[in-house]
């Protein structure tokens, strides 16, 4: 596994509509670093700025103060080619949709690259693929005649499709059923596990950045970076944070369900852990407090010592 | 809202804010009309200087009890750069007078220079006027005393009340366009469209990812909206009773006779002089 910083950011403000009236910080000495190939979450509630730093980290806006690098180079004023290494999918991607069909809307970002046809056509398969859309069928389909979850993942394949090395999803389930957002989450999650990029992805839920989506994967992001005000109030690894009861109570985050399950059986007396993230975990954790099953199955040990590597 | 879009309305509690939006509307409408009666720089005849001078003055007062930032009302003049980069060029050769320089078969003359700086100066007290009735005014109100201006028409059969819904709406909606149009950008911008370089043609290519979206949304939200209207029972009826009737007081009686004066003022030195 790669441990080398891919994204740093350094000293970020960022200041909208500046000397107007309307002036507003929403940024302010922001420092990160992201290594390659990790899941991060960006968390925080509205106007904290996690869309403001989900941009600076794709190169679409200029910091007030402060440098955005990827592998060393500041990524906004970088050659395009630069910068597209760096894909986004804005909040709610589908509204980006502009073809007559899908493999066009597909292929415009890898045409945009100026690959050739055959490379294109590869491509285009490829994403509609990861994205769990059957290419025979969808090809020649008019986008604006799918239902709302398939047109998301018809934008998201726009996006994969230029294969970045870095993703960011900005609140990628919004608006979606449980359902839907539980398998988007778990496949984002998979080509990740495939492909290894870096997956940034932004929520204003813990419970959807922490939760394992699928059976075998993890926890959903490996760290967490919370913002409040347009600062970094904590950035660590996920299963730290949730066992910080101090500092997410100072933050004043809405813990998860299973989270405050483990701290009412705590407040009970309890010797219990609350850094879990699937219901496999807290019923291993439970069965083993009623002593029923040995201690603690591996899984979520072994998640613990991945954290300590990173 | 993390943009600044200027001539936009700045909330505020100023004497100028407090107006009746009709009175606004008039006294910004006889401003605008002013700068074109005075005189313009013509030879052997005066230049209007002192009238112009006044009128500034006037604005100038009104936006420092508005309290808009200067910086925001000069702010709105960057509209006009091409235009009076255009005008400039246009008065200055065409205009018959002194010689000031020439190029091959164009003069440039001196009386030309002063009637460019003259109606480019005209264009910018006009937009700084109209400006600060935006400023001032909340769309709401702007269009409230639109309807109430224009109420005498409805004899005409002009459909006033739905031509004012129209422009509430619209001006409403004018934010929201724009904040669409930059996150639409960006994204396109994300998947390699390079807004900034490529000939003519490319450039206005480049306009379709952004421009279909845009549409797309901007249908399904007037739809969302009516439906919303029709939902609520909304009519462009005479008998609609609004929550806020529009009053006149003391106050907007000595801001008609303040605007009456000026202007009257400012024409008066010139013409009669």
């Amino acid at each position: 596994m790669q441990q080398r910083t891919l994204i740093q950011v350094e000293d970020l403000t960022h200041v909208y509509a500046p000397g107007t009236p309307f002036e507003r910080v929403a940024l302010r000495q922001v420092n990160l670093q992201i290594a390659a190939g990790k899941r991060v979450g960006i968390l925080g509630p509205t106007g904290s700025g996690k869309s403001t730093l989900a941009q600076h980290l794709a190169g679409l806006l200029k910091p007030t103060v402060g440098h955005v690098l990827l592998d060393g180079v500041p990524v906004h004023s970088a050659p395009r080619d630069h910068r597209l290494q760096v894909g986004i999918a804005f909040q709610y991607p589908e509204d980006q949709i502009f073809e007559q069909t899908v493999f066009r809307e597909v292929a415009f970002g890898p045409r945009n690259l100026g690959l050739d046809e055959a490379e294109v056509t590869a491509r285009v398969r490829w994403a509609l693929e990861m994205a769990g859309l059957d290419p025979e069928t969808m090809s020649q389909r008019m986008p604006f005649t799918l239902s709302g979850g398939e047109m998301r993942r018809v934008a998201l394949a726009g996006i994969l499709a230029l294969r970045p090395r870095v993703l960011i999803l900005d609140e990628p389930t919004a608006g979606q059923d449980p359902q839907s957002r539980r398998g988007l989450l778990a496949r984002i999650l998979a080509w990740q596990e495939e492909t290894g990029l870096t997956l940034v992805i932004i929520s204003h839920a813990l419970e959807e950045l922490v939760l394992s989506p699928a059976e075998g994967l993890g926890q959903a992001v490996e760290r967490l970076v919370i913002l409040k005000e347009g600062q970094v109030v904590a950035n660590g690894p996920t299963r730290h944070i949730l066992s910080d009861d101090a500092l997410l109570n100072a933050i004043g985050l809405e813990v998860p369900e299973h989270v405050k399950l483990l701290r009412a059986l705590r407040q009970r007396g309890r010797k219990v852990r609350t850094d879990l993230v699937s219901a496999a975990e807290v019923a291993t954790e439970i069965a083993h407090i009623w002593g029923l099953t040995p201690p603690p199955s591996p899984s979520p040990r072994r998640g613990g010592e991945e954290e300590r590597r990173a | 809202m993390n943009q600044f879009f200027p001539g936009l309305y700045l909330p505020s509690d100023s004497p100028v804010h407090r107006l009746d939006p009709r009175v606004k509307m008039s006294a910004v409408l006889l401003l605008m009309m002013a700068p074109f009666a005075l005189p313009g720089p013509e030879p052997g005849r005066r230049d209007g200087f002192w009238g112009y001078l006044l009128l500034s003055a006037f604005v100038a007062l009104v936006s420092v009890v508005s309290r808009v930032p200067l910086l925001a009302l000069l702010r709105t003049l960057r509209n006009l750069f091409w235009i009076g980069f255009f005008m400039f060029f246009l008065y200055i050769f065409t205009t018959p007078g002194q010689p000031l320089a020439a190029w091959g078969g164009i003069t440039a003359t001196w009386e030309g220079l002063l009637a460019a700086g003259a109606q480019i100066y005209r264009l910018c007290l006009l937009v700084v006027t109209a400006s600060l009735l935006t400023f001032t005014t909340s769309p709401v109100q702007l269009s409230h005393g639109l309807e109430a201006l224009l109420a005498p028409l409805e004899g005409l059969k002009l459909p006033v009340r739905e031509l004012a819904m129209v422009l509430t709406i619209a001006l409403r909606f004018v934010p929201t366009l724009f904040e669409e149009i930059e996150k639409i950008t960006k994204a396109q911008r994300a998947r390699g469209v390079d807004f900034r370089s490529g000939g003519p043609l490319q450039r206005a290519r480049n306009l379709v990812p952004v421009f279909v979206p845009i549409f797309v949304s901007a249908f399904r939200r007037a739809n969302d909206l009516a439906t919303a209207m029709d939902a609520r029972g909304f009519r462009c009826s005479p008998h609609r009773t609004r929550l806020r009737q529009l009053h006149l007081g003391l106050q907007d009686l000595v801001a008609v006779l303040v605007v009456l004066g000026t202007v009257l003022a400012a024409i008066g030195i010139e013409r009669l002089a």
